[in-house]
């Protein structure tokens, strides 16, 4: 009744072209940029920044990285966790190494390095496929743990590679209070989150998918499997790389290479997983599910145990709160394989007809 | 010359026991083509079992034999590796069928979650001890070679020993008995082995108590080594490229591979830790595999990958 572009003509190229051209999704969107850049900012209180809107927008950064390479070319990674983790300390050492460098510069950097190393071990993939390519990229999280943890020159001569930033300043303006740092992210991750639209629907979006359904006939048609494969490893390492340098700047401040290990990789993969391979909006969705799960599980469970007169102890609370973890997940993949984004579209084609039933 | 020796030695009875963690992975690829991510956490999940049991079934069956209270043990956390195959089979994989392998894969990553998580709510998360009575004290061989012999650890020695001789007879189970040779009929093609009527689901059952079997050997090896906690869940990181560098559906290629990284790793280590700065057997089998695997996509023993369009 209200969603329906009955009425709506695309008279032009540029109106058949546009990003949404529904106009309702349009004012969706609006809305929602409104939401976030000015509705919440004058609600939300320190602990909902801190806990659970800073983490939500950089993990979704990073999903939405991983999710290019996964989703939208195919090709499984395992390393996310060190392209973060380079991007974070490159950052780090253009800030702290040349005198007068801007925040946004050294951010970018950070990502401009992880491009590289993306690259690098992207290189493997013109060879090995599926679940070969899985572990191999898991060298790379191993080695770049290894090289963070062992060579002092990356993290400035600091013992066992935790490193620290403070007194960050964007033009000017400081970036100090949850407020400021929410605000940070946030154009990061609209700014990002408009380019990855964009180019997964452009010429090599196309391609990036023609290797995911089928690289041999992607191959067959004129796609060159190495730039396909390569460019995805770089864009998508760089916007992981942003993010891991946001991660480590804005929401740790100090951090350590344990801060993205292996863990990290599997928690960007359940998000892209759980939010739906090959869908910017998914990855969204899966990362607002993986940060809002645990910290609810966490004050759900005691109050649970308290009301049917068992006292939850930290230990139990965290190992219940893995299995519920890896049960929802599981369940997760059995209900909807193709994710939240899935449910999301399934919702909107029923919206277009409703209250009709065809 | 003594030294290197001892290294090598060294680097292959952890080899073996890489193995035969590996092995579990490849018996489930094979029959499944699902790359089991569990196989870690049901190691864990088997270790923690056999642990506690044997220390609760003498307490509350009043035994004293040290020896029938871990058989016993290792009886009950058989049956429960069993039934967590089982589980397995009808909650998450039967419903998951034709799906791709990377949703399969999260699966089990899923499964690892619920079983480290399972696991410690049941049997604690505390550091156990599994006794079941390995030697501890170190043997010297070739004396009269070299000055001082080259030191083995006796338990290192047993516990390749019995590694060894799961692998001989879990190969003599695949290609003797029906069973095996059903299993391997399902490995080859799922549909050709369902059309003569090889109940699959039954299969998978079987594939999955196996690797459970082999997790608890690998478990009770490693916990009687390190003691059982969390960290043993690890083991599976390492045994990782393993797989990948003996070929992802190769028995032997588990274990050569095993061998070769268990070496290489502590070779390496020795050799060359010391100007690199320690620590490199973290990495020093992905890297391998990387290199090996750009040669050979395969891993060393795996079937060639043929691309139709």
């Amino acid at each position: 009744m209200f969603y329906r572009e009955n009425g709506q003509f695309k008279t032009t190229y540029r109106r058949d072209l546009q990003i949404f051209p529904i106009a309702q999704d349009r004012i969706g969107l609006l809305l929602l940029l409104a939401l976030a850049f000015i509705a919440v900012p004058t609600m939300a209180d320190e602990y909902t920044f801190r806990a659970i809107l800073i983490p939500f927008l950089i993990l979704s950064l990073a999903a939405l990285g991983l999710n290019i390479l996964v989703g939208y070319c195919g090709q499984v990674s395992l390393g996310t966790g060190a392209f973060m983790a380079v991007g974070a300390y490159a950052a780090y050492n253009f800030l702290v190494r040349i005198e007068g460098m801007p925040l946004l510069g050294a951010i970018l950097m950070g990502g401009i390095c992880a491009t590289g190393v993306g690259v690098l071990f992207g290189i493997p993939s013109l060879r090995i496929k599926g679940l070969y390519l899985a572990v191999a990229t898991l060298a790379a999280q191993f080695f770049v743990d290894w090289t963070f943890l062992r060579i002092s020159w990356f993290t400035n001569n600091s013992s066992s590679g935790s490193v620290s930033v403070s007194n960050l300043h964007v033009f000017g303006l400081p970036v100090e209070s949850p407020l400021q740092r929410y605000m940070l992210c946030l154009v990061f991750v609209a700014v990002f989150a408009l380019l990855a639209k964009n180019l997964v629907r452009s010429a090599i979006g196309r391609e990036w998918m023609a290797i995911r359904d089928m690289d041999v006939a992607a191959a067959v048609i004129g796609i060159r499997p190495m730039y396909a494969k390569l460019t995805a490893f770089a864009v998508s390492s760089f916007i992981v790389g942003v993010a891991g340098a946001l991660w480590a700047f804005v929401y740790l401040g100090s951090w350590e290479p344990a801060a993205f290990s292996i863990d990290r990789s599997f928690q960007l993969l359940f998000m892209v997983i759980i939010g739906g391979l090959g869908s910017i909006m998914g990855s969204f969705f899966g990362a607002a599910f993986i940060v809002v799960l645990p910290i609810f599980l966490n004050q759900a469970l005691p109050a649970l145990g308290s009301l049917v007169g068992i006292v939850i102890n930290t230990a139990l609370v965290a190992h219940v709160e893995l299995m519920i973890f890896g049960a929802l997940i599981v369940w997760f993949l059995i209900v909807e394989p193709h994710g939240l984004a899935k449910l999301w579209s399934i919702g909107k084609q029923k919206l277009r007809l409703w209250p009709f039933p065809h | 010359m003594g030294f290197f020796l001892e290294a090598t030695l060294g680097g292959l009875m952890t080899g073996m026991l890489y193995s035969l963690v590996a092995l579990g992975f490849v018996l489930i690829y094979k029959a499944s083509g699902v790359f089991n991510f569990a196989q870690g956490a049901m190691v864990l999940f088997a270790a923690l079992a056999m642990a506690r049991f044997s220390e609760w079934f003498p307490q509350v069956l009043g035994l004293n034999s040290k020896v029938l209270g871990n058989l016993l043990a290792m009886v009950g956390a058989m049956l429960l590796m069993v039934a967590v195959a089982w589980l397995i089979e009808r909650l998450v994989l039967g419903k998951l069928v034709n799906q791709e392998g990377i949703t399969l894969l999260m699966a089990t990553l899923g499964i690892t979650y619920f079983l480290d998580g399972f696991g410690q709510t049941l049997f604690g998360s505390e550091i156990y001890k599994i006794d079941i009575g390995l030697p501890k004290e170190p043997i010297f061989l070739l004396q009269g070679i070299f000055e001082g012999g080259v030191l083995v650890s006796k338990e290192d020695l047993y516990a390749a020993a019995i590694a060894a001789s799961l692998v001989i007879s879990l190969s003599l189970f695949f290609q003797y008995t029906s069973t095996g040779r059903a299993l391997r009929a399902v490995a080859d093609d799922h549909q050709a082995a369902q059309s003569i009527g090889i109940p699959l689901s039954r299969i998978w059952v079987i594939v999955w108590s196996v690797a459970g079997f082999v997790a608890l050997v690998a478990g009770v090896i490693w916990g009687s080594k390190l003691g059982v906690q969390f960290s043993l869940s690890l083991v599976a990181l390492k045994a990782l490229p393993v797989v990948i560098l003996g070929g992802l559906t190769s028995v032997p290629g588990a274990i050569i591979g095993g061998l070769i990284i268990g070496v290489g790793e502590k070779l390496s280590e020795v050799f060359l830790g010391p100007t690199l700065g320690g620590g490199i057997e973290i990495w020093f089998g992905y890297v391998l595999v990387l290199l090996v695997l750009l040669v050979r996509p395969q891993g060393l023993f795996g079937e060639k990958i043929i691309d139709r369009v």
